[in-house]
C-alpha cells in the first residue's frame, strides 16, 4: 500500500492502496466511478479510456504507480461540463449509441481530439477514435456525431 | 516486493543502484505481459519502480548534430514536434490509437526488445544513439548493440536509458511499411522502414531496417555501404544480389500472427520496393 495524490474532476484526492492496481479497478472499486467500462483489459477497445493531463489514455493499462500527481477527468467529472452536453446531444442525435458500453470512452476520446484539434478532418477523426472499438454503431455514425459536436460546439473548444 | 515511485530521477538511479528493480513507464507492454485477473493488480515477478511522474525526463531538444529525446517522452508528443523526423512519424502514427500513444515510449519499446517492435526498427534506421546511466557511470551506445535478442538487452539491472539521441540527416525518401492485422493495434507481422539521400543521381546514403524477421532488426550496413556512391540504375541493378545478401538473414518463425513463408516473401518484397523506387519522390 503507498498514499498517491491527484486530482479527479477537479478535486484533490490521495488514496491509499497498491501502486499495482490498475486505475480503471480504483476507479471502479474504490471510489465507485463505473462510468469507465472494461472492454478487453489490455489497451485494445478504449472502453476504460480516461483523461491525464487532458489526453486520452486507456485505464486498464495505467498502474495507480502512474497517476501520481496527475489531473485525471473520468467522465463522470466530463458530464458536468457544457462540452459534454453538446457531444451527448450530437451523440444522440445522430444515433451514435447503442448499447453504450464504447460510449463512456467514446465521448473522451473525441473531447481529446476535440481539445487539440477543434475542426478536425474526417481522417483526423478517425485516426482519434482509432483505439476505441464499438460492436454495435458501425462507427459511421460515431464519426458523424464528433463532426456535429464541432460545429455545434465551435468555440468551446 | 517493494513498489516505488521516485520523486526525481536521481532518486531513481538509487533505487535501481540495489539492482532488484524493473522500471515502468507508460506501462503498455509490462501491464499486458502481468496482467492478472480483472479488478486485482498487476502481477509482477520483482520490485517496481514507477517513474511515470518523471517529467524532467520528459523533453524533445534540438542539439544542433542531434536531436535529444527524454526517455519518457511519449509518442504523441513525438508526432506533433516538429523536429521530429517524418519516417519516425510515419511509423508511430501507426502504432495503436491515441490513448496507448500518450503514454508509450521508445524507451519501453527498446526495453520490451520485441522484434516486431515499430519503434525500435526505425531507430536502427536512423542510427540512433542510447545514453543510458546507472548511479555514477554513464554510457552511449549504438541501438544495434543493447539490443541482443527477442526481450534481451545490454541493459544491466541498476541502468536505464535516460536519452535517445537521434543524428541528424537528410534523406530524398525515406518509407515505412507494415503489415499488421488492425490497423490500430496491429503487432507487425513484417515491417520494413527506408531511407535514401540521392545526389547528382547518385546514392549518397542508404539505409533499409526490416522487423520481425530475425530475432533483432535486420540492417546490414555493409549491404548499404556496398552501394553508397553508386548511381541509382548500378545499385538498381544489383537488386539480385542485394536479395541474396538479406537471404541468411531474413529468417522468420511461424507464430498467431503470421506464418514464415508469407514473412520472407512480404520482407524480399520491401526491399525490392524499395530499391526500385527509390528515385521516385512520394
Ligand atoms: C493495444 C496495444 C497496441 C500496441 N501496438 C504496438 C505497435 O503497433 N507497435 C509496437 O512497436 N508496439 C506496440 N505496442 C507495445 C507498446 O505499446 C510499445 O512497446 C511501447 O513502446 C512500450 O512503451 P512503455 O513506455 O509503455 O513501456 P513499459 O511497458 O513501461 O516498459 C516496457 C519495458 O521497457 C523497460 N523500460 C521502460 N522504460 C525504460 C527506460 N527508460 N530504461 C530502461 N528500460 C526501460 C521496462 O522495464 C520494460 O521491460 C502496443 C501495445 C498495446 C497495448
Ligand atoms: S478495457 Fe482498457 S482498452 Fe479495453
Ligand atoms: S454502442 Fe455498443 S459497443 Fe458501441
Amino acid at each position: 500500500m503507498a498514499k498517491v495524490t491527484f486530482t479527479l474532476n477537479g478535486e484533490s484526492i490521495t488514496v491509499d492502496e497498491p501502486l499495482n492496481m490498475r486505475f480503471l479497478d480504483i476507479l471502479r472499486m474504490k471510489l465507485g466511478l463505473t462510468g469507465s467500462k472494461e472492454g478487453c483489459g489490455e489497451g485494445e477497445c478504449g472502453a476504460c479510456a480516461v483523461l491525464i493531463d487532458g489526453q486520452l489514455v486507456n485505464s486498464c493499462l495505467l498502474p495507480l504507480g502512474s497517476v501520481e500527481g496527475r489531473n485525471v477527468m473520468t467522465i463522470e467529472g466530463y458530464r458536468k461540463t457544457k462540452r459534454y452536453k453538446i457531444l451527448e446531444d450530437a451523440f444522440i442525435e445522430e444515433g451514435a449509441v447503442q448499447c453504450g458500453i464504447c460510449t463512456p470512452g467514446m465521448v473522451m476520446a473525441s473531447e481529446s481530439l476535440l481539445n487539440q484539434n477543434p475542426k478536425p478532418s474526417e481522417k483526423e477523426i478517425r485516426i482519434a477514435l482509432a483505439g476505441n472499438l464499438c460492436r454495435c454503431t458501425g462507427y459511421e455514425m460515431i464519426f458523424k456525431a464528433v463532426k456535429r459536436a464541432a460545429k455545434e460546439g465551435e468555440g468551446l473548444w | 516486493m517493494k513498489h516505488v515511485i521516485p520523486k526525481t530521477y536521481k532518486e531513481a538511479l538509487e533505487h535501481l543502484s540495489e539492482g532488484t528493480y524493473k522500471v515502468l513507464a507508460g506501462g503498455t507492454d509490462l501491464m499486458v505481459k502481468n496482467r492478472s485477473w480483472s479488478e486485482t493488480p498487476a502481477r509482477f515477478k520483482q520490485d517496481m519502480l514507477y517513474i511515470h511522474n518523471l517529467d524532467e525526463l520528459r523533453y524533445v531538444e534540438d542539439k544542433g548534430d542531434h536531436l535529444a529525446i527524454g526517455a519518457l517522452t511519449d509518442y504523441e508528443t513525438l508526432l506533433r514536434h516538429e523536429a521530429v523526423p517524418k519516417v519516425l512519424k510515419d511509423c508511430l502514427i501507426e502504432i495503436a490509437g491515441p490513448a496507448i500513444r500518450k503514454v508509450g515510449t521508445l524507451a519501453g519499446n527498446i526495453g520490451n526488445a520485441s522484434p516486431a517492435a515499430d519503434g525500435v526498427l526505425l531507430l536502427y534506421l536512423l542510427d540512433a544513439q542510447l545514453v543510458i546511466e546507472r548511479k555514477g557511470a554513464r554510457r552511449e551506445a549504438l541501438i544495434d548493440d543493447v539490443i541482443t535478442g527477442p526481450g534481451k538487452t545490454t541493459l544491466s539491472n541498476e541502468e536505464m536509458i535516460k536519452e535517445i539521441r537521434l543524428p541528424k540527416s537528410t534523406f530524398t525518401k525515406t518509407q515505412f511499411l507494415k503489415v499488421g492485422g488492425r490497423k490500430a493495434d496491429a503487432i507487425s507481422k513484417v515491417a520494413f522502414a527506408g531511407a535514401v539521400r540521392i545526389e547528382d543521381g547518385i546514392v549518397k546514403d542508404l539505409r533499409m531496417a526490416i522487423g520481425a524477421v530475425n530475432v533483432t532488426v535486420v540492417r546490414l550496413r555493409e549491404v548499404e555501404k556496398l552501394h553508397t556512391g553508386e548511381t541509382i540504375s548500378a545499385v538498381q541493378d544489383s537488386i539480385v544480389s542485394i536479395k541474396n545478401a538479406y537471404v541468411p538473414h531474413i529468417k522468420p518463425i511461424d507464430d498467431q500472427r503470421s506464418n514464415r513463408v508469407y514473412r520472407k516473401r512480404v520482407a524480399f518484397n520491401m526491399i525490392e520496393d524499395f530499391i526500385m523506387n527509390m528515385h521516385i519522390q512520394d
